[in-house]
């Protein structure tokens, strides 16, 4: 019985992947908060992520002229839909961004927290001490 | 790592609102230069805000500005027969420049660059410790 490093440390390094993507998405928007026409991004991150862990299997293909479907980590981008329009056509609601990022880098740290101490456990087990 | 494009969004609308603070600031200065042609005097400057459109990945995107336009409002004339600029006609040209436009957008201004420095700021502080990751 071996470690399983990819089964460790899996779910928490696609995590902080997800959330640095997430964390750049709302950077642009709060960057853009006074663009015309500029519309607020941002990715669903319970599908994201569940769709960065497997739950949703790409289709078997059995033919060269199959279509592949999307199998990679990077989930679809969506468009946040604004509280209220403003006239020069720009969706970003600054304060909602900041909360948002916020929230974000608190929990990008907090996976970051729970991988350091799978990887302290891992050097514990390891070192047999 | 998608961090690291941080520095540059960041770095962009830091660029872009630093900008717009320096035409507010050129506006304010000039709110009574006064000229005796129309040609010659001052008009309000204001920069032209674009997202920077990233074919490679078309998400997130930093600030570009355009340029930097000229208002089109007409000029305000004052009836001033005794100023040495003044016209045959006794008017002089001021520019038109909007003084409460020009507080409001330099409040704008200033909290954008703000909102980003502190992006910035924590941005940073993610890396710093993923960098410290394990020890």
């Amino acid at each position: 019985m071996g470690i399983d490093f990819d089964r460790a440390l899996r779910v928490h390094g696609q995590a902080l992947a997800l959330r640095s993507q997430r964390t750049e998405l709302v950077a642009a928007n709060l960057a853009n908060v006074d663009t015309p026409n500029y519309k607020a991004r941002d990715l669903d991150f319970k599908a994201a992520m569940a769709s960065a862990m497997g739950a949703e299997q790409p289709l078997k293909v059995t033919h060269a002229a199959h279509l592949q479907t999307r199998g990679d980590q990077a989930g679809e981008l969506l468009y946040r839909m604004p509280t209220q329009m403003s006239l020069d056509g720009n969706s970003v609601d600054a304060e909602r961004e900041k909360a948002v990022f916020a929230e974000n880098a608190l929990r990008y740290q907090a996976s970051l927290r729970f991988l350091g101490s799978r990887v302290q456990g891992l050097l514990t087990a390891i070192k047999g001490e | 790592m998608s961090l690291f494009r941080i520095f540059d969004i960041s770095g962009s609308a830091l660029h872009a609102q630093t900008v717009r603070l320096n035409t507010t600031a050129s506006n304010m200065a000039n709110i009574d230069s006064i000229s005796s042609s129309t040609e010659q005097t001052y008009r309000a400057r204001h920069p032209v805000f674009a997202a920077q459109l990233d074919e490679a990945e078309e998400a997130a995107a930093g600030v570009d500005v355009l340029g930097i336009v000229e208002s089109q409002t007409p000029l305000r004339q004052e009836y001033r027969p005794d100023h040495p600029l003044a016209n045959e006609n006794g008017y002089v040209n001021l520019p038109n420049v909007n003084p409460v436009e020009e507080m409001a957008n330099m409040i704008s201004a200033s909290r954008s660059y703000q909102a980003n420095v502190e992006v910035l700021n924590t941005s940073k502080q993610m890396m710093m410790r993923t960098l410290a990751l394990g020890e």
